[in-house]
């Protein structure tokens, strides 16, 4: 078994689909979260989920990553059922950082990033050359190499969010989860993290799923919106297809105005005020 | 589509020097290869020290010599039927005790948690004493030949260990979730112990109270061979974990999306430091608060992340195997060494708290 070290993806000649949800039952012990749901993700897309609190979204994408197996439906990667994919080789193909990480007291930026190589090591190949050319490239694509001695838990709130980034990049995945990556942050980190997560999509070819509570943000940096709703999907399309002022009502309860963002062009949201 | 290619780092990117030979590699921290070393070089010197120290002082010179087969007489004899088997177990007992508190620390990321503070401890000291007060350990402890009190130990042992791992597994096993139950077992043995304590005659309740304070004194190769092969499985074990564990000490989302199959790799940690302490409480007793300081010691000389297994381990062996020097030299009266590595180390892990800037872990 030979392990890819690149960090460029195989480009496709079609966009196949890379991920996928049949008829997906999810829940946490008796209650059930989210119902026989049905989402494709295609080669090389960057698609934000959106929906109001405890509509299952970060539920969902668990599910996507393997972290929580469905009680009923299944998830395919690369159209296996990625439940009985080992677990070593999902991670060498689909990388997730959860939301709000923790990173043990004293461990150095350089070595959280070097722990993305995980998957692709063995315990006698520790530390190939490999992986140190992957993880200072990582380090320097989302410029931490200057912070790689700086122990994480001294950083600031947008300086961890691309280590961890940056571990995830050295990974060296196709796929790319991201369970809600700007929360905590100031509207500047919030685009930080957003306009790098964009590059990791656009330059290194990763196909992207993000969990996002910001629409307007979502609806600027994804290609593609998915809404959600007391555990089903609801809407499936590019932002200007999803972000309606009909379905704001439905699904967020919310009556509000959608205009064009003068900056991107993508919808923007205007609330005016919650409904019922 | 490709950003320029970054220059030939010269800057190093993680904290340990790479180590390249053939096909094995890996990234090692001087810290990490330093503090195991001196604190086996200084294991080394107070053991043999300590073979030499008793009612008939030997000098440590001929210690070694006697070790390696030059040895005479009565000499040969105290050394090696009388007083290596005493410092064999304490070094052995003491690595077993350093490596389990690093394994459940790392695994519940949590320094409070230790075979003390989960309970598993408590089940062996319940298991001794109920060996000890029910047959009667003083007086008809020559029929049980010394092996009745360590098997009940150890069954005690095991038997907190597997409780601890059903009542806390639910899909996985959360830290906090282990912590808890550990101290619900705690308590369970504790009560038993004072219940069986209450009832004893008043000798079988002062060599149970011995017992449970951990103790070195009169051991035989009787107690050091089982440890050792114990040990000989089992540490071996436990350090080929060390890779998964660096994961593991994230969140479980992040670990399992790094490739660790959480459940099989937890079942393992909770199996092995269970095995672990098992063995060393049957051989010496639970020799307070060593797999509770150590790590932390261990972590606080070392400067990583985590508790480090192979410091942790030696640093144990130290602590127990000085411990038990001191009590026999310095102090007017043999007591036993549980007494003096709570005494010893506590006052020194307060030492680091203080003057560390690191929280916890």
């Amino acid at each position: 078994m030979t392990t890819p070290i690149e960090l460029e993806p195989r480009s496709a000649a079609t966009a196949r689909v890379r991920l996928a949800a049949e008829g997906v039952r999810l829940a946490y012990d008796e209650r059930v979260v989210v119902d026989g749901l049905d989402l494709q993700l295609t080669e090389g897309s960057f698609t934000a989920i959106v929906g109001p609190n405890g509509c299952g979204k970060s539920t969902l994408l668990r599910a996507l990553g393997r972290l929580l197996r469905p009680t009923a439906g299944q998830v395919l990667l690369d159209g296996q059922a990625i439940a009985k994919t080992p677990t070593r080789e999902v991670a060498k193909v689909l990388g997730l950082l959860p939301q709000t990480p923790v990173a043990p007291e004293g461990l150095t930026v350089g070595d959280l990033v070097a722990r993305g190589r995980h998957p692709h090591q063995s315990w006698l190949r520790q530390w190939s050359r490999d992986d140190e050319a992957v993880v200072a490239e990582a380090l320097a694509w989302t410029d931490m190499t200057e912070l790689a001695d700086r122990p994480v838990d001294a950083l600031s709130g947008g300086q961890r969010q691309r280590a961890w980034i940056s571990m995830a990049l050295a990974q060296g995945t196709d796929l790319l989860l991201l369970d809600e990556p700007t929360t905590y942050l100031d509207l500047s980190h919030q685009i930080d993290v957003l306009e790098l997560v964009g590059r990791l999509h656009a330059e290194r070819g990763r196909t992207v799923v993000v969990v996002l509570h910001d629409l307007n943000l979502a609806a600027r940096y994804a290609h593609r919106l998915v809404a959600m709703k007391d555990g089903a999907l609801v809407a499936s399309g590019t932002p200007d297809e999803v972000l309606t002022e009909q379905l704001l009502a439905d699904v967020f309860d919310l009556e509000a105005r959608v205009i064009p963002d003068p900056v991107a062009g993508t919808p923007m949201v205007v609330p005016v005020r919650r409904l019922r | 589509m490709s950003v320029q290619a970054p220059e030939r780092e010269v800057r190093p990117v993680r904290s340990g020097r790479t180590v390249r030979i053939g096909p094995v590699s890996a990234s090692l921290r001087w810290r990490d290869v330093v503090v195991p070393s001196v604190a086996f070089a200084a294991l080394a010197l107070v053991s043999a020290v300590s073979m030499g120290r008793g009612d008939f002082p030997i000098g440590v010179v001929d210690v070694l010599r006697t070790l390696v087969g030059l040895g005479e007489g009565p000499q040969e004899f105290i050394v090696l039927e009388l007083r290596a088997p005493r410092v064999i177990v304490g070094v052995l007992v003491g690595l077993a005790f350093g490596v389990a508190g690093a394994l459940f620390q790392t695994f519940a990321r949590n320094p409070l948690a230790s075979p003390d503070t989960l309970g598993i401890t408590a089940g062996a000291s319940a298991g001794a004493v109920a060996a000890i007060v029910l047959t009667g350990g003083t007086s008809t402890g020559a029929i049980l030949g010394g092996l009745g009190i360590p098997l009940a130990a150890l069954l005690g042992a095991l038997a907190a260990g597997l409780l601890l791992f059903l009542l806390a597994w639910r899909a996985g096993i959360d830290g906090y979730r282990l912590v808890l139950v550990g101290i619900a077992l705690w308590a369970v043995g504790n009560a038993l112990i004072d219940f069986l304590l209450t009832r004893a005659e008043i000798y079988d309740a002062s060599s149970a109270y011995v017992w449970i304070t951990g103790s070195l004194n009169s051991r035989t190769w009787d107690h050091a061979v089982p440890l050792a092969i114990a040990l000989a499985v089992l540490l071996p074990l436990s350090l080929a974990l060390n890779r998964v564990l660096a994961v593991m000490q994230f969140g479980d989302d992040t670990a399992r999306g790094l490739g660790v199959r959480l459940a099989g790799a937890q079942t393992a940690v909770v199996l092995l430091a269970v095995g672990l302490v098992a063995f060393a409480v049957s051989a010496a007793g639970p020799i307070a608060f060593v797999s509770l300081i150590v790590p932390q010691i261990a972590v606080r000389l070392t400067g990583g992340s985590r508790p480090p297994l192979l410091a942790s381990g030696l640093v144990g062996a130290l602590l127990v195997v000085g411990a038990d020097l001191v009590t026999r030299t310095v102090l007017p009266e043999a007591l036993p060494v549980g007494i003096l590595t709570a005494a010893i180390g506590a006052p020194y892990l307060l030492w680091l708290l203080v003057r560390g800037r690191r929280q916890f872990t």
